[in-house]
């Protein structure tokens, strides 16, 4: 065997080996998650709020941070929505091609993406002493929704960004107003695409632990008020991780196994979706 | 027939009105918003002034004394864990990713592929508690009893090593997904031309393909590196939390962020602490940006840059 060949044979063998490195630490940390997790699961987990003394391992559940999680985020995520369908909307159907001011929206948002989460909660934390909020769900959802902004409306760009301009030119010749093609035209020919975008924003959210820190609390109770601090899933976890207690240790495997649960849901509906969601797609 | 022209006409005016004012607001809003990243910084900015009417920059970041109680607040341990662990993570992640992103493109067959890319999504979806987690149960005991007394050295395991193996796992998804695209981005006619030359398949990855891509790869890196560096969670769960400057690999370390996390519930008892945290929340800020601005330059600069998804 030449030289050549040695060489060529030597690296594929460190680039097989490197891909099932990767492929063995993935289910690694699924199959650890998930056999820390499975016997801590029940069904109290998911009806009941901590009891007293559940942080000493008496009975009680996580309901009220699994609660907080899902209306943090499901709140910032349509807060984000609302802003990035407009601001993509704009980049797309209205900034003439090659404007200076949309690239620079679109660099802006993607270095934005960048930030580190913990950067988001520090301000997030400042503006709240300046508008005088205390630790709330109201708070944390405000710098989540900052936080999920420019993933959500670069994915929706990019998603948007694809609609072929005939049928842009088509609506026009029709008669339509940008306004009408932007919402009637551009938005539907895009649904599944803008619907992915979203699910992908709220994964990130739900998931994200540094930015709520400071900004939601956290409490026993279920979120009933905007101002009142609220537990989150992340945040039980971490908790919960650091107790010396076995029994509360356990449940933080289970809370991160839930978790881990609705994070991979979201994800393969949002592939799902891509697939499948696409009845009114002109091609 | 006139009154229909009319009401035709006033018709059609509103729509215009309705497409010209959908037109303004949708640009102050994308406007105010294009802006987010200067309000953040000048925020930032604006509530660390205090420190720096106490200490001046270079005594802020070179000194090595943290001492909020005395009003002594020297970065520099927690600047060099950031810069040890972001390191650490880069020096494991960059060949591992390379090699498995050529694999991917030029030899793995399409079913491999396809099996592959939704694992890298998952991975790039799993929380960072998660990781943190499974970073305590796994790396820090791993370390601890079997890499650490292979160096003859004894460590708790809480060190750098762990934190940087955990984020080098972290940032795969982030190096992977952009140098597929950008290997994939490269012309078959150039690989043609190399292959029918008679160089061998790993002669032409090495000197045509890894060529042309390489602005792009050093993108992906440089993101995944401002990435890491601001990771918080995972990285506290595992790296130790002292604040001295780490002297070895299974040293603890105190990297920025865990920093501001572990610290921002007792900042408001000691006067100019929340400043000081503030002050490393923009630093964070400044060196993150500072290393997207040039990966998001490179890839935008170029034909790939509808693909930098992070």
């Amino acid at each position: 065997m030449d030289k050549r060949s040695l060489e060529e044979n030597f690296f594929k063998f460190l680039m097989i080996a490197s891909t099932a490195l990767i492929v063995a630490v993935l289910s690694m940390i699924l199959l650890t998650i998930i056999i820390k997790g499975l016997p801590h699961l029940s069904w109290a987990m998911f009806t009941q709020t901590p009891k007293t003394c559940y942080y000493l391992g008496k009975e009680g559940g996580i309901l009220n941070s699994i609660l907080g999680s899902l209306y943090l985020t499901g709140g910032a995520t349509i807060l984000a929505f609302l802003l990035s369908l407009p601001i993509t909307l704009y980049l797309n159907v209205y900034a003439k091609k090659g404007s200076k001011l949309a690239y620079f929206t679109r660099f802006t948002f993607d270095v934005l993406w960048g930030i580190p989460s913990i950067v988001y909660g520090a301000f997030g934390f400042t503006l709240m002493l300046v508008l005088g909020l205390k630790c709330s769900l109201l708070a944390g959802m405000l710098t989540v929704a900052f936080l999920i902004l420019p993933i959500m409306t670069r994915s929706m760009d990019e998603v948007i960004r694809m609609v072929p301009q005939p049928l842009m030119d088509a609506s026009y010749a029709l008669g339509a107003t940008r306004f009408e093609t932007a919402f009637k035209v551009v938005v539907r020919q895009s649904l599944p695409g803008i619907s992915t975008a979203v699910l992908i924003a709220f994964g990130r959210g739900i998931g994200d632990a540094a930015s709520l820190i400071f900004t939601a609390g956290f409490t026993d109770s279920l979120p009933t008020s905007l101002f009142s601090p609220v537990a989150t899933l992340p945040l039980t976890i971490f908790f919960q991780f650091s107790s010396p207690i076995p029994a509360v240790q356990g449940r933080a495997y289970a809370a991160a196994l839930i978790l881990t649960i609705i994070i991979l849901s979201i994800s393969i509906i949002s592939r799902l979706m891509t697939k499948k969601f696409t009845r009114h797609i002109v091609r | 027939m006139t009154r229909f022209f009319q009401q035709f006409l006033n018709f059609e005016k509103i729509r215009i009105l309705k497409d010209r004012f959908a037109e303004k607001s949708l640009f102050v809003f994308m406007l105010i918003f294009g802006l987010a990243l200067f309000l953040i910084i000048l925020v930032l900015f604006l509530r660390t002034h205090p420190i720096h009417t106490m200490m001046t920059l270079p005594n802020l970041l070179f000194s090595t004394v943290w001492k909020p109680s005395k009003g002594l607040f020297g970065f520099l341990p927690f600047i060099a864990g950031s810069l040890w662990v972001t390191g650490v993570a880069m020096a494991i992640a960059i060949p591992i990713c390379l090699l498995t992103s050529l694999y991917l493109v030029e030899y793995a067959p399409a079913k491999l592929r396809e099996l592959i890319s939704p694992l890298i999504d998952i991975l790039a979806g799993i929380p960072s508690v998660v990781y943190g987690i499974w970073g305590v149960l796994a790396i820090v005991p791993f370390i601890k009893n079997y890499l650490a007394p292979l160096f003859g050295i004894s460590s708790t395991g809480y060190s750098i090593a762990a934190g940087g193996i955990v984020l080098a796992i972290m940032v795969f998804p982030v190096i992977i997904h952009i140098s597929v695209e950008i290997l994939k981005a490269v012309p078959k006619d150039m690989k043609d031309a190399s292959l029918a030359l008679g160089a061998t398949k790993w002669q032409t990855i090495k000197h045509v393909v890894m060529k042309r891509a390489m602005p792009g790869i050093v993108a992906a890196i440089v993101l995944a590196l401002s990435r890491a560096f601001g990771e918080t969670i995972a990285v506290l769960m595992v790296v130790g939390n002292v604040a001295r400057i780490p002297k070895s690999l299974f040293d603890p370390a105190y990297p920025l962020p865990a920093l501001i996390a572990n610290n921002y519930g007792e900042m408001l008892s000691i006067p100019m602490y929340d400043s000081a945290l503030l002050f490393a929340a923009l630093l964070l800020l400044l060196v993150v940006l500072y290393f997207n601005i040039i990966s998001r330059m490179i890839l935008s600069g170029s034909k790939w840059s509808s693909y930098y998804y992070g």
